[in-house]
């Protein structure tokens, strides 16, 4: 009995006995989960295999960045789904962004009917949720744009219909080259440029405006190189073939209301974020630094931006992940994301719950703990250095 | 501490009758008062006088509603033009240090000297370590702020406002955040300064840096300027009221 | 400038300068202060009136309200067709639920209220007891609403939908998930590191993958891991998947409020001789959780907002009878009524909720000076 009351009273040797019976409870439990699993499928005549992943798909896609068609296997259809949600990722992130940083700025101005102005703009966005937003949207593209025969035209070589948004495809013919190498020797130029000013800064004191100046020539390089070798860029244009429209790029009414609503959405948050982390630099701050003579624009670039840069960046990616995740949504207007591919079509006629959530949802962890071992390394990097 | 009586007398501060308002309130009152070259000035006063807001206007932090400020001959009005040239003449110590916590001391200082000034790196560093030694810290200018005392980070503030060179030094109470063994060491460094010329106005309670160094005491309350004499005359002799009550409350504690 | 002497001490207290105060000066400050900020203004302006005018107009004055189909509503004005809204506010409210028992719904969502007001709102008279009453409520609801006891009707889940559905997702998934939540951040901060591993790994699982998928698990994956021949109602397995997905966000809000009390609280604990759930039930936890308020809010309004998923599942949530009505030939086409509507819901609701929210950070913050 004493060495068992000894035992419990040791604080240490209490802690090990506690995880073990911790241990032993969640063993039991998974082996109760698996038992019962198998049972199931015994029952039901499933099993788990992978093998699914290299059968053919039989089914379309209507997006697709990759050639794809319905012989293709399931896997290759799960890719072609991944680099979809990859898509409107990207497409819903850069309009968050301007959208949202736009906004903030805004939400900050001294105005004050701008500012309000912003204020509800992101209250009613933010209280009505995504998934409604993407429903909206999708329901105005749908019935608000007209059939591809009345197109909305721009310029005769756009179009703007209930099945999507037409514009040319640029084809590259000969003489391209010319254009890319000056656009590559742009690019180095502004580099090397910035470079240099900085050290012309540094030894005489001279500011140079390196933006515009790096941008001009980004811009005009390729440009003159286009004219000189004889504007080796065609466009293929749409052109009306019965109900529908040929050739051209495409973006599907799917795609683009997802991206419009999962921007929007998102962007009411990221003004939020972008606001309070201006909020959050010491107002005397800007006292100092306006003290000691600097314009309001240096002020924001070398005191108050580089102070709000550190708030703001942690909850900024967690809302780019919350977008990446939002877009998963994809499924409710039938937009070809990975979890509609894999977890929705490959599901249904495979019968492999499984095995294909397994996969989504590992895809989808993966990419969670990148962005939070970012964040992590990010906040570590930037820390201010104290006693 | 003898003062230099053959220089010559320049106005660099006047302020003609003038009155702020927060909101409603009128916080300063008919304030006058002029300011030459070489001046050491002390402002006392209990809180909420208007003593910081005072100055505060001296540098356009606040904005005055009536009446006239002049600073070295530039009137401060509503359009002004080049707010920014006129700060860079007037330096700016806070009571709350207001040190850049993402860049070196040496950045700190060196900021405004290369982007206001437009001087080259070597030069910016040279003039930011130059007073960095003369306020006593130049194996610190590589460090952070946060890791830094009290005291060493408000010598850091005031090499920083001294390294665009300006013609007056305003002081908001500079010791008050400062534990009691670090006072002396600000404070020295404040007597150094006004050691080699420089037109200052501190608003502060240690009366025994007025004692030795101020030219003019004034005496703040509810806004007015009560009573102003030099330290001799004021500590001595103090003629309004409302000055002996105050300074028989912070004098014998 | 001649000005009145006044002797030192004895200056009145002035009116600021006209222009500077009141409406015109706050105008002049704040709306047109420098050329960019009265373009700024200017643009504001005719902004709102565009959008007032066309959103006013589609909103009410050409909006018709009561029509058998789209088509006809056109015949009378071609604003918004609210039509498909109002020949079906039973459905939007109460699902397919029996309309005589529909009282049973009313008076559960009445008393609700009455079963939070003493949770939310702490100077409360009487809070004692309704206290008591809150505590009982959740069976009385139960009872109410499920049925089967005291001589009520059996309803079926499946008959569950519209706002009411929401509702009761909502709330239970809110309700629930708080003490799990608690219980994970306190096992996240654990010295054990088998207790900690296994709250990591659960809240960054459920906070990495997408909340549809984990609904497509409850809908289609959970039977299996049920011993064979149960069957739980789609329902209960969304409410439980919605609990554990709230939980871990929960749990994290609440590490945050951990990690900000100061240190010198536990050490305090410890030299008065307090054992560790001693000191969590009387110092950390309260102080935690008033600190994690606005963190926990913001969660459950999420949540809130989140219940819209089960459309997707099959579920009849308000979105689900749109899309239904939508179904329908008489009024296919009128998404943008059918939405919006369902959209000035949740607006109305979150908006009360983060409102309720402020308040609540500012009382708290003012209370205890």
């Amino acid at each position: 009995m004493t060495f068992l009351h000894n035992i419990w009273h040791n604080e240490k040797s209490r802690e090990i006995i506690i995880q073990i019976f911790v241990l032993l409870c969640i063993g039991w439990f998974l082996s109760w989960l698996i038992s019962n699993v198998d049972a199931n499928f015994k029952a039901l005549g499933k099993d788990i295999s992978f093998e699914f992943l290299f059968i053919p798909a039989g089914y379309d896609i209507n997006q697709y960045l990759i050639d794809y068609n319905n012989r293709d296997s399931h896997l290759r259809a799960g890719i072609v789904g991944l680099l979809n949600t990859g898509l409107v990722a990207v497409f819903g992130i850069i309009l968050a962004t301007i959208l949202g940083v736009t906004l903030g700025i805004i939400r900050l101005s001294k105005n004050w009917l701008a500012s309000r102005i912003a204020y509800w703009y992101i209250e009613f966005t933010r209280n009505v949720p995504i998934l409604l937003h993407i429903l909206l949207w999708h329901g105005i593209i749908i019935n608000t744009l007209p059939h591809s025969k009345n197109a909305i035209n721009i310029a005769d070589i756009s179009f703007l219909s209930n099945r999507g948004f037409y514009i040319p495809k640029p084809l590259t013919e000969n003489g391209i080259e010319l254009v890319y190498l000056l656009l590559v020797i742009g690019i180095i130029f502004s580099v090397l440029f910035f470079k240099h000013a900085k050290k012309k800064q540094d030894l005489t004191g001279l500011q140079l405006p390196v933006f515009w100046i790096n941008l001009s020539v980004i811009i005009s390089l390729p440009v003159i190189g286009f004219f000189v070798s004889g504007l080796p860029i065609s466009l293929e244009i749409p052109v009306l073939k019965g109900f529908n429209f040929k050739g051209g790029m495409h973006m599907s009414p799917e795609l683009a209301a997802l991206t419009f609503a999962l921007g929007i959405y998102t962007a009411a948050f990221i003004a939020e974020i972008v606001r309070a982390g201006i909020l959050a630099v010491d107002k005397g701050q800007r006292e100092a630094a306006e003290s000691i003579g600097l314009k309001p624009s240096k002020v924001m670039k070398l005191v108050i931006l580089p102070q709000a840069r550190r708030v703001i960046i942690p909850p900024l990616t967690s809302q780019y992940l919350n977008l990446t995740k939002n877009s998963s949504l994809a499924i409710a207007i039938g937009y070809m994301d990975l979890v509609a591919t894999l977890g929705g079509i490959s599901l249904n006629q495979t019968g492999r719950e499984m095995e294909t959530m397994v996969i989504v949802m590992l895809i989808y962890l993966s990419v969670s703990l990148s962005i939070s071992a970012f964040m992590n390394w990010y906040n570590n990097k930037v820390k201010l250095v104290g006693r | 501490m003898v003062k230099n009586k053959n220089q010559l007398s320049k106005p660099v501060i006047e302020i003609k009758e003038m009155h702020k308002w927060f909101g409603n309130f009128h916080v300063l009152k008919n304030i006058s008062l002029g300011v030459n070259q070489g001046d050491r000035i002390v402002i006392c006063g209990p809180s909420g006088s208007g003593k910081s807001t005072l100055i505060r206007c001296i540098n356009r932090l606040e904005v005055h509603q009536k009446g006239d400020i002049i600073v070295n001959g530039t009137e401060l009005t509503g359009d002004l033009k080049n707010l920014e040239a006129i700060r860079s003449d007037v330096g700016m110590v806070f009571q709350s240090f207001n040190l850049f916590p993402h860049l070196t001391v040496l950045e700190n200082c060196t900021l405004a000297p290369i982007w206001v000034k437009g001087l080259p790196k070597k030069e910016a560093n040279e003039l930011a370590m130059e007073l960095l030694t003369r306020v006593k810290i130049p194996e610190q200018a590589l460090k952070f702020p946060g890791q830094l005392s009290g005291g060493q980070q408000q010598r850091v503030a005031i090499a920083r406002s001294l390294c665009m060179q300006p013609k007056i030094m305003l002081f908001d109470e500079p010791t008050s955040a400062l534990d009691p063994e670090m006072i002396k060491e600000v404070l020295d460094t404040m007597i150094e300064l006004a050691e080699t010329g420089m037109t200052m106005l501190v608003v502060t309670h240690e009366m025994g840096f007025a004692k030795k160094v101020a030219d003019s005491v004034i005496f703040m309350d509810e806004g007015e300027i009560i009573e102003q004499n030099d330290p001799k005359n004021f500590f001595n002799n103090p003629k309004n009221e409302r000055t002996k009550l105050f300074l028989s409350q912070i004098l014998n504690h | 400038m001649s000005s009145e002497i006044y002797k030192p001490g004895s200056y009145p207290n002035l009116p600021p300068p006209p222009g500077t105060v009141g409406v015109y000066g706050w105008i002049k400050n704040n709306l047109f202060s420098s050329i960019s900020n009265s373009t700024l203004t200017i643009i504001s302006v005719v902004l709102i009136y565009y959008l007032i005018d066309g959103i006013i107009g589609w909103f009410f004055f050409d909006a018709v309200f009561d029509a058998n189909s789209k088509i006809e509503c056109r015949k009378i004005n071609d604003g918004a067709c609210w039509a498909v809204i109002t020949r079906r506010v039973g459905q939007f409210v109460y699902g397919f639920y029996p309309e005589v028992e529909r009282w049973r719904i009313d008076i559960s969502f009445l008393t609700m209220f009455i079963a939070f007001a003493p949770l939310l709102y702490p100077d409360l008279p009487k809070r004692k007891w309704l206290l008591w009453f809150s505590g009982i409520y959740p069976f009385f609801a139960f009872i109410l609403i499920n049925g089967g006891y005291f001589g009520l009707t059996k309803i079926e889940y499946s008959l569950f939908g519209g706002f009411m559905l929401t509702v009761i997702i909502g709330v239970t998934g809110i309700v629930c998930s708080l003490p799990i939540g608690i219980f994970l951040a306190l096992g996240r901060q654990s010295k054990l590191t088998v207790v900690r591993t296994l709250s990591v790994c659960f809240i960054e699982f459920m906070r990495g993958v997408p909340l549809i998928t984990l609904l497509f698990v409850a809908s289609s994956m959970l039977n299996y891991f049920m011993p064979p021949g149960t069957n739980f109602s789609i329902l209960v397995r969304v409410i439980i998947m919605f609990t554990f997905f709230s939980a871990a966000y929960i749990a994290e809000v609440i590490r945050g409020g951990i990690q900000a009390i100061p240190k010198g609280q536990y050490e305090a604990a410890d030299a008065l001789g307090m054992n560790y759930w001693q000191t969590t039930r009387f110092i950390t936890l309260p102080q935690a959780l008033k600190i994690s308020i606005p963190g926990i809010m913001n969660t459950f309004i999420g949540l809130y907002k989140d219940t819209t998923l089960v459309v997707v599942i099959g579920l009849l949530d308000p979105l689900g009878i749109g899309r239904a009505a939508l179904a329908d030939t008489k009024w296919n086409g009128l998404s943008t009524e059918t939405y919006l509507f369902v959209a000035l819901f949740f607006f109305v609701s979150c908006f009360a909720m983060s409102r309720y929210s402020l308040w609540l950070e500012n009382k708290l913050n003012t209370d205890h000076k």
